[in-house]
């Protein structure tokens, strides 16, 4: 066998080896229920999580809660996934300044006891920039 | 007046475009196939070089007509309106030429179209039909894109020319009036408003489109089964396509890191990722070039990579224009409804180029020998299969958002996300990348060098190299551990800090060995010792990245997670210091951009009016000494951006600095924050806010209290204390505008506040006897006074004062130490990259010598360790 076929092979092991690690490191989005599910199993993996902001009958939003003057890491909301499920949500950063207009909110992190600890969010805001934008087609919506 | 001239013109020079392109290309392809002897060669090259220039004008009509709509804010073309507004700056509204799909495409366009009349000239006899056929076949497909031709359900291409009524077909107004035309444009995203995105995307395209050029060599040297000699050519145009698309990628970074607000350069965005993918290929292939012009070996691998490398631009385009990537991506462009189309794109290319290689493949000589491993060349083919697996380890990943979409699209539905933690993702795999690298760069150059200088010892050469590496790595850490800067005891950040340094020594040893002799072939070396300390750079910057805004209040809001949560935001109330690793720091108010001024001014020495954009100094406005504009002048504002003032007071020194971070309330967008970076030798300070009061909210003030008081009284309020000095003539009474006969006096007040004295003059009109009163706010104590009464038989006065939340903002610091020589890294990257053109295009034009070719590879950068 000569060397550039050892190196062929070592090449392919190594590729294969990434596809294996992407797959492992790959997130999935989940609803809440499922998210609940692997936490119990304690699986802490994070799990991606789509859904809107709760609101009451006059579309204000409920649950909200971030007092910059108390703590200005700490913000706390109150999610309904796409199946309906309410969970309360903790972000341990600043409020996004345009979190209130937000019509989709993406959320990863995993539950931990009763409520979702959330280390990044994305939101989908109803602006010129986003408008037009095709969502990703996922399971989970 | 609807201009609908301009648009027509625009959407001929389109059409014109298109055409001239199918024609030229499909001249250039007979005339490549023809028989030069009896002159049939000659005339389809005529006639498709015709084409070509009258295509390369049309694409300029085609950006005249677009700049022009641009320029005259003609709001009845949707492009403009989308884009740009009447307060745009010139230098910004050439961003929003290219802001827009359209507007992008066509400035790749414009490129593809300047490089072919540099091909056509200095191609040569040989490639010049085969080449451009394959560059005017290219530019069909660019040009199609933006052609706007709907023909039944069918669209193709999306026209820069749209008018507004066209576009929105459905809105009342048009209905009404097809020939209204709206005053201002939405504007340029802010983001973009800013210098880099200036000069970066025109340098990313023109890398883009430079990628084009070996791609087009090696498809003509295959189709012309001339499989050696246009890697002549082609390495130069390599070379330059790799500095361009290195130089474009690392100016996004930068841009990436004065305006947005992650806390670095990059980010492993998908956007980014997909620019970076082709980068390494492309490198990769100068590589085996290098090799294979030095001893024929590689060759097949070569033209696999350089066709790789031109179909991962098309991949790029096709993930970041077609809306894929959906929310996996923050700044991917808006969709046109071209999905369709750019995925037919991809896929001909895929399958013509691939086809063709396959074709071709048992006729690319290759050779039957073993490469020696103590040769350069050996390493050089490592290095470069090293760089295509990075590249598909960040291709892999990033196509996540394509396979939900694919299986979506065959009827299987799947949930599969972008990992969690996509840092740690990628950091796990470009890192052992950049060690890999180092160790290959350094090892290939220093065998290469020793074969030039055969004989000399595998010992010698590697010798002081190492010791200087040895030597070097301890020193840097016997200096962390004393506490200068971060302590490095992660084994694998000490790995790729000795491996980098040795890469730096090995190849500075070239280059001294180098420099005795000949200047022009030590690009090779240069660019590795960039590349290294490009590695150097983000090893420190990147793992070594540290928050100083920590949140020591003790104040949190639940305990129920331990410690361990994240405290990296400081509230700082206005004119209250707060202690911040070594400084006291204080928020001092906000400023605004005032036209004609270096400096901010302060929103309290600015009276706002109705237009926005206009404002009336309250006092003089200096530039330095320079008074430029007096009291009661009318200044023109910038009101989008808010600059706010952070003073930083080192505790030790007592050194002073400020800094101004920016944030920008936008409509569509909501906070857009954008940090001020201090920069010192040995790291940069990263400031930005995170959050501010909501500008949408009222102020709320509290319940009027009322204070009787004669002059002289001192009054206390919400621990200030306040002293009426007297009345006089109101002065401030421009904005009143006072008649014959209306009186206006001012209360002559002080408030002490913490830091300073405050002067208060409330207005108290009468105007044909109706009283009027104008309050004084005193922003930085949070205070409105009002002069609510005068009685003069008794000389009291009535004071009203409400008092309101004080102005605060949330602010997040990091220090990045060494951020500095990642930037110099770049730039003697890219300097060697431009030695090494300077050396290859030179070697090409004498064409025989075959003398000491350049240190063979340039290596990749990554930016691993990117903690956002």
């Amino acid at each position: 066998m000569k060397r550039i076929h050892i190196i062929g092979i070592l090449i392919i092991a190594v590729a294969i080896g990434i596809i294996m690690s992407t797959a492992s490191d790959a997130s999935v989005y989940v609803p809440f229920n499922e998210a609940k599910a692997r936490a119990q199993e304690g699986d802490d993996t994070k799990v991606h999580v789509v859904g809107r902001l709760k609101k009451d009958a006059k579309g204000h939003i409920v649950g909200m809660k971030y007092d910059p003057m108390l703590d200005p890491n700490y913000f706390s909301f109150v999610l309904v996934d796409t199946n309906r499920v309410e969970q309360q949500v903790v972000y341990y950063n600043p409020k996004p300044q345009d979190f209130d207009r937000s019509e989709q909110v993406v959320i990863t992190g995993n539950m931990q006891g009763n409520t979702f600890v959330a280390d990044k969010i994305l939101l989908k805001c109803p602006s010129k920039y986003t408008e037009n934008e095709v969502k990703v087609e996922t399971a989970s919506l | 007046m609807v201009n609908t001239l301009i648009g027509d013109l625009g959407h001929y020079s389109v059409i014109i475009a298109f055409v001239t392109a199918l024609v030229s290309s499909f001249s250039f392809s007979f005339a490549a196939n023809g028989n030069a002897l009896d002159g049939e060669q000659a005339s389809w090259k005529k006639l498709a070089r015709v084409a070509f220039f009258v295509h390369v004008l049309a694409v300029f009509g085609i950006i005249f007509c677009l700049f022009n709509i641009i320029y005259e804010h003609r709001y009845e073309y949707h492009y403009a309106w989308s884009h740009s507004s009447n307060h745009l700056p010139v230098h910004y509204m050439i961003s929003c030429f290219w802001e827009g799909q359209e507007g992008s495409f066509l400035l790749w366009i414009f490129w593809h179209a300047l490089l072919g009349l540099v091909l056509i000239k200095f191609a040569g006899k040989k490639w010049e039909s085969p080449v451009m056929a394959v560059f005017s076949f290219v530019q069909l497909f660019l040009t199609s894109m933006i052609l706007g031709v709907v023909i039944g359900d069918l669209k193709i291409g999306s026209s820069p020319f749209i008018l507004m009524r066209d576009f929105m077909t459905d809105a009342p107004v048009f209905q009404m009036d097809p020939n209204f035309v709206p005053k201002d444009g939405t504007g340029l995203n802010p983001l973009l408003q800013n210098y880099w995105m200036v000069i970066h995307p025109p340098v990313l395209f023109l890398g883009f489109a430079a990628t084009l050029v070996p791609f087009a060599f090696a498809i003509a040297g295959l189709w012309k089964k001339d499989f050696s000699s246009w890697t002549k050519p082609a390495l130069p145009w390599g070379l330059f396509a790799a500095v361009v698309l290195g130089v474009g990628i690392m100016m996004g970074a930068y841009w990436a890191y004065e305006t947005l607000n992650f806390g670095g350069y990059w980010n492993w965005d998908p956007v980014e990722n997909a620019v970076y993918i082709p980068w390494l290929v492309l490198v990769g292939a100068i590589h085996t070039l290098l090799a294979y012009r030095k001893s024929r070996t590689a060759l097949r691998a070569t033209f696999i990579l350089f066709i790789t490398s031109f179909l991962l631009v098309l991949y790029a385009t096709f993930l970041t224009r077609s809306g894929i990537l959906g929310n996996a991506s923050v700044h991917s462009f808006t969709d046109l409804g071209l999905s369709g189309q750019l995925f037919t794109y991809l896929a001909a290319f895929v399958v013509l180029a691939i086809g063709l290689l396959v074709v071709r493949w048992k006729n690319i000589p290759a050779t039957e020998k073993e490469i020696a491993t103590y040769s350069g060349e050996f390493w050089v083919f490592i290095g470069a299969a090293v760089l295509c697996l990075g590249a598909f380890q960040v291709l892999v990943t990033t196509s996540i958002p394509v396979y939900n979409a694919f299986m979506g699209f065959i009827g299987v539905k799947t949930n599969v996300a972008l990992p969690a933690d996509q840092i740690a993702h990628y950091t796990k795999f470009q890192m052992w990348m950049g060690i890999a690298i180092a160790i290959l760069s350094g090892t290939g150059q220093l065998l290469w060098w020793r074969k030039q200088n055969s004989g000399t010892k595998l010992s010698e050469v590697f010798m002081l190299p190492l010791i200087f590496t040895g030597l070097f790595t301890c020193l840097i850490l016997l200096v962390s551990k004393m506490g200068y800067f971060e302590r490095i005891d992660n084994p694998a950040y000490i790995l790729l800090l000795a491996t980098a340094l040795y890469a730096v020594f090995s190849n500075l040893a070239i280059l001294l060995g180098v420099l005795r002799k000949n200047v022009s072939i030590a690009g090779g070396a240069v660019a590795h010792i960039g590349v290294a300390l490009m590695l150097i750079g983000i090893l420190f910057s990147a793992g070594y990245s540290n928050i100083i805004s920590t949140n020591m209040s003790g104040m949190v809001y639940a305990r129920e997670f331990g410690d361990e949560i994240n405290r990296d935001n400081v509230l700082l109330w206005r004119n209250a210091a707060t202690d911040m690793g070594p400084y006291k720091v204080t928020y001092k108010g906000q400023y605004l951009e005032v036209k004609g001024l270096p400096d901010y001014v302060n929103k309290q020495q600015l009276f706002r009016i109705e237009d926005e954009f206009k404002a009336i100094a309250r006092g003089p406005l200096k530039d330095g000494d320079k008074v430029v504009y007096t009291s009661g002048d009318t200044v023109e504002i910038y009101p989008e951006n808010t600059y706010y003032e952070v003073e930083f007071k080192n505790r030790e020194t007592n050194k002073v600095f400020t800094l101004y971070p920016r944030a920008q309330v936008n409509p569509q967008m909501g906070l857009l924050a954008s940090p001020d970076i201090k920069m010192f030798g040995t790291k940069d300070l990263y400031t930005h806010v995170s959050t501010i009061p909501d500008f949408n909210e009222e102020k709320e003030w509290g319940e009027l209290k009322e204070y009787q008081v004669k002059i002289g009284d001192t009054l206390f309020v919400n621990d200030y204390v306040a002293v009426l000095h007297g009345i006089e003539p109101a002065k401030d009474t421009l904005l009143l505008n006072l008649k014959p006969g209306d009186v206006a006096v001012q209360a002559d007040m002080q408030v002490l506040g913490e830091r300073r004295t405050y002067h208060a003059h409330p207005i108290y009109a009468i105007r044909d006897r109706m009283v009027g009163r104008v309050p004084e706010e005193i922003e930085d104590l949070g205070l409105r006074i009002m002069l609510l009464n005068i009685d003069p038989e008794k000389g009291q006065f009535t004071i009203g004062i409400n008092t309101t939340q004080k102005d605060y903002i949330i602010l997040k610091a990091m220090e990045k130490p060494f951020i500095s020589i990642l930037w110099i890294g770049t730039i003697i990257m890219s300097a060697g990259f431009v030695m090494a053109i300077v050396r290859h295009y030179k070697d090409g034009k004498g064409g025989s010598s075959k003398g000491p070719k350049g240190p063979a590879g340039k290596v990749a950068v990554k930016r691993e360790k990117q903690l956002a």
